[in-house]
């Protein structure tokens, strides 16, 4: 139970019950779809990128807790930021669920999104905490095709 | 058909089978007691299995069907043996009507592109039920996209059963292959395969049967049910993964052009011309999975031992009770309330999404299928994207029951 806690924390919790920025952004630039095939979670993210930064972001989609909580609080983390930043946190984001320990400089730049950390006691989950992140770089790539992690 | 009487014996004691069970004796990360509730996706493996596979492995070893000597001619007894086996266990009038395969899904793949390309064209009609698994839906349209004919799809009411009357009306003329499944692996649901075999007889065309998630729960009898072509996969059989079976009708697999090339299905190869060998080899090219076969044949034996009206008694209890416990719980739906099912609870937490179940049930010791199981027309019906399903093996009892209720009570608990 202890450590299901450091899976589900009160935030994540809370942010798979009331995700931030959900919802449609007519005035988008940027979109991209996201799709879990193993667990059918789907999301459409979308950006506003102006001059190179990210101005605004939402989501729509369904998904787990952990996919759920993770788009909403990277796109919390990334309003304002520069689109180099913004993929910066991304490798930071994918390093500390899937390499050795991180640094502490990495933490840091996590800030919030550290409360991820325990993912990477659940390899099977770690799909779901990047889903957001992965549609996240198709979106500044301007990909068109739907982002499949599986 | 297949109506199993269920008889309340003392005969079957699950205790007793669950020692046949090496894993069951493991701890589980956090010394949890394993309770595993998930045979509808693969079944644990009994040590009569296992025992079998070693020492063919260990003592018993050579390719079949080539060397003179004593080994190989032991490994084709023992591989032969297991077709006899099978074919005892379907109740098929010949072995030769008995191919093994990888798996039930090789075994339709197999039919759709032998006996599909040799008997279709544009325009004819295949039925489907709307609770296929995947594996008995893309290997026809596959063939669909090759050569044009069209699917129809047999819907199934909110319960998970099939809607009879409108099977009926699917057939058309046009109508020559009827593709069903024997049960459901999302839902449960126990088809009324003789009478969709019947009915589909009498519009002349042929059925193929999906048996994958049958053959562990109840007796069948393709000879009795009529079926032109049944199939299973042995891994959910108790045995192996990497061996399944298709069951043929003789005529029919006779006038079938060979699915695969390669040596065993040959009789005579020139470079210009090659016959093919008799059934079943035509259809079973290259090396098979001999020591598959054989541990698939261990598991027939291991089930002829255990007395299944009974078993099929204690399934019905525990799903009973399973389905009393669930039910009394707030914000718990189950889907596939079939009054004809096997043992298997497809269900949703309300708010709460099935892997998020499946993580939280998997630290206490708990295995189910969190998903859309291979069946996603069936979560389109029910309108949810997965549900988390527990489904019952030989050894399942009820404290694997007690233990998935509590374990649900804690993902509540964690949720609200």
């Amino acid at each position: 139970m202890s450590d299901l806690r450091e899976l589900y924390q009160e935030v994540i919790l809370d942010h798979g019950k009331n995700p931030r920025n959900f919802g449609p952004l007519p005035e988008a630039n940027r979109q991209a779809h996201g799709h879990n095939p193993l667990c059918g979670d789907k999301i459409t993210l979308r950006l506003v990128v102006k001059d190179g930064v990210v101005e605004d972001l939402s989501f729509e989609g369904a998904g787990c807790a952990i996919s759920v909580a993770s788009t909403s609080l990277m796109t919390g983390a990334l309003k304002g930021q520069t689109e180099a930043d913004a993929r910066a946190l991304f490798e930071d984001f994918h390093g500390m669920l899937t390499s050795a320990d991180p640094t502490p400089d990495q933490l840091e730049a996590l800030d919030k999104l550290a409360v991820f950390s325990g993912v990477r006691d659940y390899p099977l989950r770690v799909k779901c905490a990047t889903l957001g992140w992965h549609t996240l770089n198709a979106a500044l790539d301007e990909s068109d095709e739907m982002v499949v992690t599986e | 058909m297949n109506e199993t009487t269920p008889i309340i014996t003392k005969s079957f004691d699950v205790q007793a089978i669950r020692k046949d069970f090496p894993i069951l004796d493991d701890l589980m990360p956090g010394g949890k007691r394993l309770t595993f509730l998930d045979t509808a996706a693969s079944a644990q493996k009994p040590q009569v299995v296992i025992d079998a596979m070693s020492r063919v492995y260990g003592h018993e070893y050579a390719n079949i069907h080539r060397g003179v000597y004593h080994l190989s001619q032991l490994a084709t007894d023992h591989f032969e043996a297991a077709r006899r086996k099978v074919q005892g266990f379907l109740g098929a009038k010949f072995d030769r009507e008995i191919i093994f395969t990888r798996n039930a899904t090789e075994a339709i793949n197999l039919v759709a592109t032998s006996w599909g390309h040799a008997n279709l064209k544009a325009g004819d009609q295949i039925i489907l039920s709307e609770m296929e698994h995947h594996a008995n839906i893309v290997p026809w349209q596959l063939l669909r996209d090759q050569i044009g004919i069209e699917l129809v799809v047999a819907p199934i009411d909110d319960d998970g059963v099939l809607i009879l009357d409108a099977y009926q009306k699917c057939f058309t003329p046009k109508t020559k292959m009827v593709a069903m499944t024997h049960v459901s692996n999302a839902l449960g649901t126990i088809t009324p395969i003789a009478d969709i075999i019947q009915t589909a007889h009498d519009h002349g065309a042929l059925v193929l049967v999906d048996g994958s998630q049958a053959v562990p729960h109840m007796h069948v009898d393709v000879v009795a049910l009529d079926a032109d072509f049944y199939v299973f996969t042995g891994h959910k059989l108790y045995g192996p993964s990497g061996i399944g079976v298709l069951y043929g009708k003789e005529d029919l697999l006779n006038a079938m052009p060979p699915y695969q090339g390669g040596g065993e299905m040959i009789a005579t190869v020139t470079f210009e011309k090659t016959t093919y060998a008799d059934l079943p080899h035509k259809f079973e090219a290259g090396t098979p999975n001999i020591v598959g076969a054989i541990g698939l044949g261990a598991a027939i034996d291991y089930l002829d031992t255990i007395d299944r009206d009974a078993a099929h008694a204690h399934e019905m209890a525990l799903l009973a009770y399973t389905v009393e416990q669930l039910t009394a719980m707030n914000d718990v739906r189950i889907y596939g309330t079939a009054p004809e099912k096997t043992g298997l609870v497809s269900f949703t937490i309300d708010a709460v999404h099935p892997h998020d179940v499946g993580t939280i049930l998997d630290h206490d010791g708990i295995a189910v299928r969190a998903g859309h199981h291979c069946a996603q027309p069936v979560m389109d019906h029910f309108g949810v994207p997965a549900t988390t399903r527990a489904s019952f093996g030989l050894h399942s009892d009820f404290d694997d029951v007690d233990a998935l209720v509590a374990g649900i009570k804690q993902v509540q608990e964690i949720f609200c």
